[in-house]
């Protein structure tokens, strides 16, 4: 029989993976600096450890709520088509108004404009998901994976159409990326993300209710319906903060949920979501050092979270009851 | 008091529940009765406000279902539904302290400890407490969410066919349990159940369904009839008597 763990087992795996999180973090700044490099160095590196706790807030805050939402474990907002979503937008942007223009992004006026798409478009693939919600989580799951490969699908079907030079550009935000962000873009991401993060922390406990299904939750006095469509528009927000950010990383969430329930085995969001949450900063902070250190970035940071996420989501689906 | 006012349901075509209009007694174990498909679970969660209505109206003490807020009538009202869902990692006191979310929020003081203890003892599942609500039996789980509901500490308390997968021995029980909430704490108790008999021996107040129509309803001793029963399951049901109550036979 399982043991039920205790809460000072808890506080050792947070404090253990904060001090990993905090020895990267040290690692990846001061590691070979030399006196010359430092003015240059140092705050490229610095404008990257910020980049990553925005998209680790973001993503461990956005895929455990998601879950406890849809009632799955296996999913997260990336997995069901939200990264296809954003090449899809992408990919519109350069087939109407050309590559110019996706550079031109990096102001702070275009990022909140497709900031503010995204939210749109998301929150309402998240109202259509969540339609039949009540019948089955399946249907929710079912339309949400279909939708994702239809964004996918049409993306690459438009790419077809795109001037090869200004593909090259696009190509450029499909994959994850850390070294081209803009400091004042960082500031309203963190901004956002730490807005909605607080919106969450707020009534976290409710979410232990939502765990326990449509019917409990509702029987414990929980506006249910209020709850989830909060949740999803807050979800949106946050995964479309980090993407718009950084770039899609599609199995990064289902990375740091899957570890963040094996290490905190409990059903309380206020441990998950604080661990997932480690468990992301830990990520891509490791993932960051092997790019730029070992790989000397031959290869991107988010083949490196995928490939890891990836093995993580086929071990998850052979076991999923265990989680 | 729980008042329904021509209440219908309808699942596209199909009318699961066609204008209910009844007034439950309060202060008594009330027993909703009839065949599989009569549309028992359907009233049942439309008065617990799982499902809304598709017309009409339902009271809670003078004040409609709609104009109340949620985590109000959740410190009134308990429903347990016929369908458990099983959350991983719970163990049964944890899933029994979850019955005083509405009234702590998640921070339980000592009066909560002592009513989770007590919701515990009472259903005879102290024993459980430790263990993870997935690695149950089934009847076992079934008593740990009757043990939440109670823990709910509600002036209604719906149950959806409460006894099922119990065996006698718990089933009789959880039944006196009922009676005694109804006597000591003077709650109501709306329950939907199968066994004939532990209506006829445990509940105050019978309503009987029939293809979504509301059938009959009145006190036990004038539901619990031959000819009634046959007309609400179709079917030839003799009647003895044991003691002061009767006891139905359905074996042919
Ligand atoms: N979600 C649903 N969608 C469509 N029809 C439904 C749904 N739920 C119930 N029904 C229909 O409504 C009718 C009443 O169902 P209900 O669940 O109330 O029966 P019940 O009296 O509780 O039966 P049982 O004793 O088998 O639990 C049935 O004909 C059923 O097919
Ligand atoms: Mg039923």
């Amino acid at each position: 029989m399982r043991r039920v763990p205790s809460s000072k087992a808890f506080f050792f795996a947070f404090a253990a993976m904060a001090f990993l999180c905090a020895a990267f973090a040290l690692f990846y700044i001061f590691s070979g600096v030399s006196a010359e490099t430092w003015d240059y160095n140092i705050p490229r590196r610095l404008k990257v450890v910020c980049a990553i706790a925005v998209v680790g807030v973001s993503v461990g805050i956005s895929s455990v709520i998601f879950q406890t939402i849809t009632a799955n474990y296996i999913l997260t907002p990336s997995i069901m088509g939200f990264d296809n979503l954003y090449l899809l937008l992408q990919t519109l942007v350069i087939y109407f108004w050309g590559g110019g223009q996706l550079s031109m992004m990096d102001s702070p006026a275009d990022f909140m404009l497709t900031l503010l798409l995204m939210i749109c478009a998301s929150t309402a693939v998240f109202f259509i998901m969540f339609k039949g919600r009540g019948e089955s989580v399946y249907h929710t799951v079912l339309v949400g994976v279909v939708l994702g490969m239809a964004f996918g699908g049409l993306s690459t079907f438009m790419q077809v159409f795109i001037d090869p030079s200004e593909f090259s550009v696009l190509e450029g935000r499909m994959f994850a990326s850390f070294n081209r962000i803009n400091v004042q873009l960082l500031g309203i991401s963190a901004a956002v993300v730490c807005a909605a993060g607080a919106w969450f922390f707020s009534d976290l406990r409710t979410y232990d209710a939502v765990a326990l299904g449509r019917e409990r939750s509702i029987s414990l006095g929980v506006n249910y319906r209020a709850v989830v469509l909060k949740s999803m528009v807050v979800v949106a927000v946050l995964t479309s903060a980090s993407t718009v950010l950084v770039g899609p990383l599609t199995f990064l969430g289902i990375l740091v949920v899957s570890l963040a329930r094996a290490l905190f085995p409990t059903y309380r969001h206020g441990i998950l979501v604080p661990g997932a949450v480690l468990a992301a900063l830990c990520a891509l902070l490791f993932g960051m050092i092997v790019t730029e250190r070992a790989l000397h970035f031959a290869v991107p940071m988010s083949v490196i979270i995928d490939f890891a996420g990836g093995l993580f989501f086929l071990l998850l689906l052979g076991r999923v009851k265990n989680l | 008091m729980i008042r329904l006012c021509n209440v219908t349901k309808r699942y596209g075509e199909t009318v699961a529940l066609s204008g209910v209009t009844l007034s439950l007694p309060t202060e008594k174990v009330v027993a909703l009765i009839g065949s599989n498909g009569a549309g028992k679970s359907t009233a049942l969660n439309i008065i617990g406000r799982l499902i809304p209505a598709s017309a009409g109206t339902v009271e809670i003490d003078g004040k409609s279902l709609r104009d109340w807020k949620s985590n109000e009538l959740a410190k009134r009202l308990a429903i347990l539904g016929q369908t458990l869902y099983t959350p991983a990692r719970l163990t049964v006191e944890e899933l029994v302290a979850f019955g005083r979310f509405p009234h702590s929020r998640g921070n339980l003081g000592a009066a909560d400890l002592r009513i989770i203890d007590d919701a515990l003892e009472y259903t005879g599942i102290s024993t459980l407490r430790g263990c993870f609500i997935d690695e149950l039996s089934g009847g076992q789980r079934q008593i740990a969410y009757i043990a939440m509901a109670i823990a709910q500490d509600t002036k209604y308390i719906l149950l959806d066919e409460p006894l099922n997968n119990l065996d006698m021995n718990k089933a009789a029980k959880i039944m006196k349990l009922l009676r005694t909430l109804v006597r000591e704490k003077k709650r109501s108790v709306l329950l939907v159940i199968h066994d004939i008999n532990f209506v006829s021996f445990y509940a105050d107040y019978v309503v009987a369904f029939k293809n979504g129509a509301l059938k009959y309803s009145g006190k036990t001793e004038d539901v619990i009839r031959s000819e009634v029963l046959r007309d609400v399951y179709d079917m030839e049901i003799a009647i003895k008597s044991y003691r002061d109550k009767r006891l139905c036979v359905y074996y042919e």
